[in-house]
C-alpha cells in the first residue's frame, strides 16, 4: 500500500461490461469536472455488442488543455471482474485500482495497487445494485475536488427525465460515493494536484460528432437521409433530433443507395443535403458520387471511418477510407475532401463543406473516424457568425443549367424558382441538360467540369504548421491524429521538430511540396496499413516521406506511442 | 391549355418507330395540359432505360438520374418542395429490378408523387433480355431455355403494402389511359400506374395484339377501397385487368408527416436560417 500523488494531469479509466451504465457514469463525471473548471477529455473503446464484453472509457483531467488519448492509467475504476485483465497491458505499479472487493478477491495485492470499496453492498443497501455506478462516480469526483453542489446538479440534469424519485435516489447514491471519496482523500492515499481554471466552466463540452453536426447546421443543412452504421449513427441521431428546430428533413432510408440519391434530389430542389455513413455503407453510395459529379448537383458526405474491409471491426477506429473517398465514382470530376482533427476545425470545415458544395456543385467529403467521433473535451465557444453563402439563381425562360463558363461553374437554378426549367441528366448532356452523344460537346463538358477543380485548388485550406518554421524534422498527420501528435510534440520540447497538420486532403495545397522539401527528416502517422495519405502526397508532389508509422489494429495512436516513435526517429 | 406547351423543340427521340412509348408520351402531355399543369411546376424524374428518356421529350424540369434510383430522388424533391408536381417515370427493369427495394419502401413512405412504369416485359435499351415482368418460358439471348423465374407482380406487391393508389393501363388505349393517369396525378399520395406497352423490336410475344387480347377493364362494380378484392384482381393472369385496382383512404403523405411542415408549409429553400437558434443550441453544450 502506497501513497499516490497523481500530479496535475490525471488519467482515469472506467471499465465494465456493456449494459452496466458506464456511459452514464462517464457523462456525469466529465460534466461535473468541466463545470468545476477542469480541463477534461474522454475517449471510449467498446466492443460490438449491447450486453457483456469489456468496455472502457478514459477520462483525463488536467491543469492544461488536453485533447488526446494517453496510454497511461493513473486511476482505474474497475466495475467488473474482467476489467483488470482487459486493461492488463496498460496497468503499471503506479496505477491505482479502485473497485469492489467482491470482484477482486483473487487479485494479487503485491502486483496491483488496489483499493477495495464495497460499492455493490452500499448500492444494495440503498435499494438496488444499479446505484453502484453513481456511488463510484461520487467517489471519483470527490477525489478530484468537485464541489458537491456541482455534482448534484449534474446528476439532476442527467436523470431528470426519469422523475424526481429516481433523481433523489441517484443523488443520495452520489453523496454516499462522495463520502467514500472523502475517506480516501483523508486517509492520504490519494492526492490530486490538478488546477482549475474558472474560464473552463463556461466553455462547451461536446464530442467530435456534435462539433461536425453543429457545423452542418451552421452550413445550412436542410435535408439528410442516411442508413444507420457505426460510427456515423450518432451524427444521424443528432441531426434528426434538431431537424424540426432548423427546418430540416431527416429520413432513415431503406439503404445507403437510396440515402444518397435522396440527398441529390434534396439538393437539386433547393435544400442543402447530406448523408452520413461508414466505409461499407459508402461503398454502396459510390455510384451516386459519380451522379453528383455528372449532374453537378452537390452533396456533402460524412464518412465515419472504421477498420475494414467489409464489416471489419465495427466499433474501432481507422483512417482507411481516404482512397475510397478519393477514387469513388466512375469517370472524372472534381471533389473536395476534409479531415478535421480538432473540434474547431470540425465545426468550421463542416460549415465550409456546404458552402463549397453549393458553390462548386460537386461532392464534398468530411472524413471522420470512430475515435474522433466519440471523443469529448471542453472547447471555447465557436464563432457562429452566419456564413451561409447563397448560390442559387432565379431562372429566366432561356435558362440553361450547364452554361459553359470560364471557371466551369454554371449558375445553378432549382425547379419552381423563376421561369426557366432545370434539366439535369446522368448521361452526357448539352448546355440545356438534355442527353447528347455529340463528342465535341462531350469534350467541352468534361473540360468545364474539370475547370472547377482549378478554382477549388485556389481555395484549398492550407495545412497548419505547429511549431517552429525552421524545423529539421517534420511530422505529418491528418484528421484525428492531430491531438496526440500535438501533445507529443509539446511534451518533447524539441524546437527542431514541427508538425504539419492536414485538414484538407484533396485537392492538396500547393505549399505541400515546399514544406516537405524544407525538412531534413520526415515522418508520418496514419491509422491504416498502407500509408494512403503519404501515397497521395507522393503522387501529387513526388515526395517520398521517409518514415511511415502505420497503426491498423483499430485503436488510435496514444501520445506516448507518438513520443516513442519520434524519439527513436530523431535519435533522441 | 395546349399540349404543345410540353413539346421539346428539336428533340432527338431515340425510340423505335411504333414504340409504345410514343403513345404514353402523348397521353401524358394531354393529361397535363388538361389539368392545367405548367412545365415550371412539374418535375419529371427518371432512371435509365428507354422509358427513362421520356423526360427529355417533355418540356419540364428534369432529373434523369441513375438506373433504379429515381424513386428516392422523387421522394426528396417532393419533401423539400411540396409545391412541385413530381412524376416519376421509368421502365419495368428500372423500377422493379434495379430499384426493387426502393419501389417497396417508397410505397411504405407514401410521398405525394405519381409513378408511371412502362411495362413491356422486356429490356429494350440493352437489347432484348428478360425483365422482372417477363413471363415464364419467354426466351431471350440470355434466358436461352426461357425465363424460369416467377414474374414480378407490382400491383399485388403494392396492394399488399397498402399503396395509396394502384392502377394498370394499356398504352394502346390513349383515352382510357389518360383518364387513369389524370386520376393518378390528382391523387394525394403515392400513385402507381403500371402501363402495359408493346416493344416492337424485342418482344415478339407480348405484342399490341397480345395485350389487346389478354386484357380487360375492371367495371364499375369493382370497389377499389376493398383491399382483398383488389388483391384478387391483381393476381389474375388468364386475362389481365386494367383500371384502378386499389385506393387507400388512409392517405397521410410522407411530406405531411415531416416535422418541418407542421406550421410552415413553404418550400425549404424559402426558409431563413435561424442564427439565434444555433446560438442557443451551442450554448446548451455548456
Amino acid at each position: 500500500m502506497s501513497n499516490n500523488s497523481l500530479g496535475n494531469d490525471v488519467s482515469i479509466v472506467l471499465c465494465g461490461e456493456a449494459g452496466q451504465g458506464i456511459q452514464t457514469v462517464e457523462t456525469i463525471i466529465v460534466k461535473a469536472l468541466k463545470n468545476s473548471g477542469y480541463n477534461v477529455f474522454s475517449t471510449k473503446e467498446y466492443m460490438s455488442r449491447v450486453r457483456g464484453g469489456e468496455n472502457s472509457t478514459e477520462i483525463r483531467v488536467s491543469s492544461k488543455r488536453v485533447i488526446s488519448y494517453v496510454n497511461r492509467i493513473d486511476i482505474l475504476l474497475a466495475l467488473s471482474e474482467g476489467a483488470v485483465q482487459h486493461l492488463e497491458n496498460r496497468i503499471t505499479s503506479k496505477t491505482l485500482i479502485i473497485g469492489d472487493e467482491m470482484h477482486f478477491k483473487s487479485l494479487s495485492k503485491e502486483k496491483y495497487n488496489f483499493i477495495g470499496v464495497k460499492f455493490l453492498e452500499m448500492a444494495k443497501e440503498m435499494g438496488s445494485a444499479i446505484f453502484s455506478n453513481v456511488i463510484a462516480a461520487g467517489a471519483i469526483v470527490c477525489i478530484l475536488d468537485v464541489p458537491k453542489a456541482v455534482f448534484e446538479s449534474c446528476i439532476n440534469d442527467i436523470f431528470t427525465s426519469k422523475g424526481k424519485k429516481i433523481v433523489d435516489k441517484d443523488i443520495a447514491a452520489g453523496m454516499k460515493g462522495y463520502e467514500v471519496g472523502m475517506e480516501l482523500v483523508d486517509s492520504g492515499r490519494i492526492k490530486v494536484e490538478v488546477e482549475k481554471d474558472s474560464d473552463v466552466g463556461d466553455e462547451l463540452l461536446l464530442d467530435g460528432t456534435i462539433a461536425v453536426g453543429l457545423g452542418c447546421i451552421a452550413g445550412g443543412c436542410k435535408f439528410m437521409a442516411s442508413y444507420p452504421m457505426t460510427p456515423s449513427t450518432p451524427l444521424q441521431v443528432f441531426m434528426a433530433a434538431h431537424s424540426e428546430e432548423f427546418d430540416m428533413v431527416f429520413e432513415q432510408a431503406e439503404d445507403e443507395i437510396a440515402a444518397i440519391n435522396m440527398g441529390l434530389g434534396g439538393f437539386y430542389a433547393g435544400a442543402r443535403s447530406m448523408v452520413a455513413t461508414s466505409g461499407s455503407g459508402f461503398a454502396l453510395m459510390e455510384e451516386a458520387v459519380g451522379l453528383s459529379g455528372m449532374i453537378e448537383t452537390p452533396i456533402v458526405i460524412y464518412i465515419g471511418q472504421r477498420p475494414g474491409p467489409a464489416v471489419g471491426l465495427p466499433t474501432r477506429t481507422s483512417q482507411e477510407d481516404l482512397n475510397l473517398a478519393l477514387y469513388s465514382g466512375p469517370g472524372e470530376f472534381p471533389r473536395i475532401i476534409f479531415a478535421p482533427g480538432n473540434f474547431k476545425d470540425a465545426y468550421e470545415l463542416s460549415q465550409r463543406a456546404f458552402n463549397l458544395a453549393d458553390h462548386y456543385q460537386t461532392p464534398v467529403f468530411i472524413l471522420s473516424d470512430q475515435y474522433f467521433a466519440d471523443i469529448f473535451y471542453n472547447q471555447p465557444k465557436f464563432d457562429i457568425e452566419s456564413k451561409i453563402e447563397d448560390h442559387i439563381v432565379k431562372t429566366n425562360p432561356d435558362y440553361e443549367r450547364y452554361e459553359i463558363t470560364d471557371n466551369g461553374i454554371s449558375p445553378r437554378g432549382i425547379p419552381g424558382f423563376g421561369d426557366g426549367l432545370v434539366v439535369v441528366d446522368s448521361d452526357e448532356h448539352d448546355q440545356m441538360g438534355h442527353l447528347t452523344e455529340n463528342l465535341d460537346i462531350r469534350i467541352k463538358m468534361v473540360d468545364k467540369r474539370l475547370r472547377k477543380l482549378k478554382e477549388i485548388e485556389m481555395e484549398t485550406v492550407p495545412p497548419e504548421l505547429l511549431g517552429n518554421s525552421g524545423y529539421e524534422t517534420l511530422v505529418i498527420g491528418w484528421g484525428s491524429t492531430y491531438g496526440p501528435i500535438k501533445e507529443a510534440l509539446s511534451n518533447l520540447e524539441d524546437d527542431k521538430i514541427s508538425f504539419l497538420y492536414f485538414k484538407q486532403l484533396y485537392p492538396l495545397h500547393h505549399s505541400t511540396e515546399k514544406s516537405l522539401n524544407k525538412a531534413k527528416k520526415t515522418i508520418i502517422f496514419e491509422n491504416n496499413a498502407q500509408g494512403q495519405f503519404s501515397d497521395l502526397i507522393k503522387l501529387k508532389t513526388g515526395f517520398e516521406i521517409e518514415k511511415k508509422v502505420l497503426k491498423y489494429n483499430g485503436m488510435p495512436f496514444s501520445v506516448e506511442e507518438i513520443e516513442d516513435n519520434l524519439k527513436a526517429f530523431t535519435g533522441g | 391549355m395546349d399540349p404543345k406547351v410540353f413539346d421539346v423543340e428539336d428533340a432527338d427521340v431515340a425510340w423505335c418507330p411504333g414504340c409504345g412509348n410514343f403513345s404514353i408520351l402523348k397521353t401524358l402531355k394531354e393529361s397535363l395540359s388538361e389539368m392545367e399543369i405548367t412545365p415550371q411546376e412539374l418535375v419529371m424524374v427518371s432512371g435509365v432505360g428507354q422509358a427513362g428518356k421520356l423526360p427529355h421529350y417533355i418540356k419540364s424540369n428534369v432529373f434523369n438520374g441513375l438506373h433504379g434510383r429515381s424513386l428516392p430522388v422523387s421522394t426528396a424533391i417532393k419533401a423539400v418542395n411540396p409545391e412541385l408536381i413530381v412524376i416519376n417515370v421509368s421502365g419495368d427493369g428500372c423500377t422493379y429490378g434495379e430499384g426493387g427495394n426502393h419501389f417497396i419502401h417508397n410505397i411504405r413512405r407514401n410521398p405525394d408523387i405519381t409513378n408511371i412504369v412502362h411495362n413491356n416485359m422486356v429490356y429494350g435499351l440493352t437489347k432484348g433480355q428478360a425483365s422482372p415482368t417477363s413471363q415464364r418460358d419467354y426466351s431471350t439471348p440470355l434466358q436461352i431455355e426461357g425465363v424460369a423465374l416467377e414474374p414480378f407482380n407490382p400491383l399485388a406487391i403494392a396492394i399488399a403494402l397498402k399503396a395509396s393508389f394502384v392502377a394498370r393501363a394499356f398504352s394502346g388505349d390513349i383515352n382510357q389511359t389518360k383518364e387513369i393517369l389524370k386520376k393518378a396525378i390528382k391523387h394525394k399520395g403515392y400513385a402507381l400506374i403500371d402501363i402495359f406497352q408493346p416493344c416492337v423490336t424485342f418482344n415478339k410475344v407480348n405484342t399490341y395484339q397480345w395485350f389487346k387480347n389478354n386484357t380487360y377493364y375492371l367495371d364499375e362494380s369493382h370497389d377499389y377501397y376493398n383491399r382483398e378484392e383488389a388483391f384478387k384482381r391483381a393476381i389474375e393472369t388468364e386475362k389481365y385487368p386494367l383500371g384502378i385496382f386499389y385506393k387507400n383512404s388512409d392517405n397521410v403523405t410522407f411530406e405531411e408527416s415531416l416535422s418541418s411542415y407542421k406550421t410552415d408549409k413553404s418550400p425549404l429553400y424559402q426558409r431563413d436560417f435561424h442564427e439565434d437558434k444555433l446560438n442557443k443550441l451551442i450554448e446548451s453544450m455548456k
